[in-house]
């Protein structure tokens, strides 16, 4: 299963990356690491042959994930793209492991989704030295030097919070009693998407949020906060920030059980796109989701081009964020792929 | 816990329940006092509504963990892999509940037999393999995650089935019927271990292996069947837990509520190190983690702090639990006195 693959996964690059190593040493280190030359060592053994490209993921946590991972997969078969996947299990270690491995491998491009901000100086410094460039997906990182990567496609989670915030202002008229539900605490998205919201709300006086605790990014954790502040809040209530639909989803039946409608009662507003939270928007439960798309497969092959025939590209791309309201969501469902 | 038949006060021997008890009762206090309708109940379509009656219906799942874990720990043991079997009932109802035509009577027991049996894997690692308890239990937990997630596919499997829904929602007698099963199985248990040789043997697992299997206790069978037992009441809470969201969420159910069972046990009196053990305490134990996130959930407390009250009430009441403090606070205050 899951063990095995990454058991191989990561020995196999540690052999390599030994044979690497000792390449290295002999002298085969590229003269100039400057990127505005061009790299014919480089292009001469691709010119041909198919284009290599290491995909290091976080893990298959949740269905966004899985949904970001299908994409970059099947963005490199319709490309005829040779796709190395390495799956990190959320684990730093086990990513780098995989990053040096395909560096050992020589592949032509690697797409990273980091686990964390932080750590990733030498390992980003080996990719550079070989001329491998390198696209962050969905997370930034932070290096003193930002030339280590190539570009940078990401969500912006304060905009998706503000979007939220905006839609909630207008159709409630700029007021309303709010419950958040917070992502995990100290997460990137949590904090971003509980500043964006609040940012939002700044222009409007009368809308108040009158608890805001976390439900963990969990549709448990959604249901039981949102049960509890009910019984304190009473009717006092008029609508629920979810920092995923997953929390929104569990809100919504302690909403029903506390015999209150949901969508109606309390209106709820969420972030993400899942297809469960579109299902609830037909049934007229959720009020409002803000796509968070995981779908970043074309944009990542695009920058992987652009990078390797060394055009110019910008630091960091925001992938388009749409608000989904109950009147969409019927027309568009079933076109949804996560 | 008004339960009647807890009274006799020999069946709970082992720790003292003063002091989780008088835990719950101080939070209970506070909550009193300081949160404004904590204690409001109504009566809605017939039955009981609130804040209180939440709490038990929330601290069901721990506490039918920290039942099988009181077990587990009672022979020195502990079993990491709740959480992760919690995942795979429910991943198993659901799927089972959405894909075929069975009814509940048919895949209650295959989902409870499946746990059990992994209950009983773990069971076999610790007392054939001799493998230590908190790696072999470690093995399922890991990987028992990753079974759930194959059985749903990595999605979230969501269902509307009436009688799997009544579990986690559904009230009987004006009570959220988890608190039904709770007491059933509290029942059961205690009558298995006080009323038969079970609670014995089990005690004397844990206070000395060798001797009980020189004395013909079958220490094998123990193991096995308390570890088998653990599978069981996580099977249970992992029906509790998918019925409660109408859904199986393989990747996060059940996450970090083995940690939460063991405190419960702690609190409740048993020791870690085996042998004396207290169902009753466990129970309490659970109540009084829940109260104590409620409370932090209703008071507003920042969700990124609100850990650190938490591990303060819980060090608190283990502290009190300990003989060896309580001797020596005991004694500072009994010296101060006299001089």
């Amino acid at each position: 299963m899951k063990q095995t693959h990454s058991f191989r996964s990561t020995i196999a690059p540690l052999g390599a990356l030994a044979l690497a190593a000792s390449i290295a040493i002999t002298g085969c280190k590229p003269e100039s690491t400057t990127t505005t030359a061009p790299a014919p060592s480089k292009a001469a053994p691709t010119g041909e042959s198919t284009l290599v490209v290491g995909f290091a993921q976080v893990g298959a946590e949740s269905s966004w994930r899985t949904a970001e991972t299908q994409s970059i997969k099947e963005e490199a078969a319709e490309r005829g793209v040779e796709l190395k996947f390495s799956d990190a299990q959320g684990k730093q270690e086990n990513q780098i492991k995989a990053v040096n491995g395909f560096i050992a491998q020589g592949v032509d491009a690697i797409i990273l989704a980091p686990v964390v901000e932080t750590g990733w100086e030498q390992v980003l410094k080996d990719a550079k030295d070989a001329e491998i460039p390198v696209i962050l997906v969905d997370r930034g990182l932070k290096v003193s030097d930002d030339s280590l990567y190539a570009t940078l496609i990401a969500s912006d989670f304060v905009a998706e919070g503000r979007m939220a915030g905006e839609w909630l202002a207008k159709k409630t008229e700029g007021k309303a009693s709010i419950i958040e539900l917070q992502g995990t605490p100290g997460s990137a998205p949590a904090i971003d998407r509980k500043k964006g919201f609040a940012d939002a709300l700044k222009e409007h006086e009368g809308m108040k949020i009158i608890a805001s605790q976390s439900g963990d990014f969990r549709r448990s954790g959604g249901k039981e906060v949102t049960e509890a502040l009910l019984k304190v809040h009473g009717d006092k209530v008029t609508a629920i920030y979810a920092h995923n639909d997953d929390m929104a989803l569990g809100a919504i039946q302690a909403i029903e059980e506390a015999g209150k409608k949901p969508g109606t009662d309390i209106l709820i507003v969420s972030i993400d796109g899942v297809r469960g939270a579109f299902e609830a928007m037909v049934k007229g439960t959720l009020n409002c989701t803000v796509e968070c798309s995981p779908l970043l497969g074309p944009l990542a092959f695009d920058a992987v081009e652009k990078a390797i025939a060394l055009d110019e590209q910008p630091k960091k791309t925001i992938v388009e964020d749409q608000v989904f309201d109950q009147s969409m969501a019927e027309a568009v469902i079933d076109s949804r792929r996560y | 816990m008004n339960d009647p038949m807890a009274k006799p006060k020999e069946w709970f021997q082992g720790g003292s329940l003063v002091w989780p008890l008088l835990g719950l009762v101080a939070l209970l206090a506070y909550d009193f006092l300081f949160v404004d309708g904590f204690f409001r109940l109504e009566v809605r379509d017939g039955h009981l509504y609130g804040t209180l009656v939440d709490i038990l219906n929330q601290g069901s799942k721990t506490m039918l963990l920290a039942l099988g874990m009181t077990l587990v720990i009672a022979t020195g043991g502990v079993d990491l892999s709740v959480g992760s079997l919690m995942a795979i009932s429910g991943a198993l109802v659901a799927v089972l509940v959405t894909q075929t035509e069975m009814s509940l009577a048919m895949i209650v027991p295959i989902a409870l037999a499946a746990t059990a049996l992994l209950g009983a894997f773990n069971g076999v690692l610790v007392s054939v393999a001799g493998i230590q308890p908190i790696v072999a239990t470690l093995i399922l937990m890991v990987g028992g995650r990753g079974i759930a997630m194959l059985i749903t596919g990595g999605q979230i499997v969501t269902f509307e089935h009436a009688g799997m829904v009544y579990i986690g929602n559904g009230h009987f007698l004006g009570l959220p019927f988890t608190v039904t099963l709770v007491l059933v199985m509290l029942l059961v248990t205690s009558l298995l271990m006080r009323k038969t040789a079970c609670g014995l043997f089990v005690e004397a697992v844990g206070d000395n292996e060798t001797a009980s299997r020189f004395s013909g206790v079958s220490t094998r069978s123990v193991k096995l069947a308390v570890y088998g037992f653990s599978g069981i009441c996580a099977g249970l809470a992992g029906l509790i837990a998918a019925s409660n969201i109408k859904a199986a969420d393989s990747s996060r159910v059940g996450e970090m509520m083995e940690l939460d069972a063991i405190f419960a046990v702690v609190v409740g009196g048993t020791a870690l190190t085996g042998g004396r053990f207290n169902l009753l305490g466990s129970i309490i134990g659970a109540l009084l983690i829940q109260t104590l996130t409620t409370t932090m959930i209703t008071q507003g407390v920042p969700p990124a702090i609100a850990p650190v009250p938490k591990a303060i009430v819980i060090v608190a009441v283990c502290l009190l639990q300990s003989e060896k403090f309580r001797a020596e606070i005991g004694g500072r205050f009994g010296r101060r006195a006299s001089a």
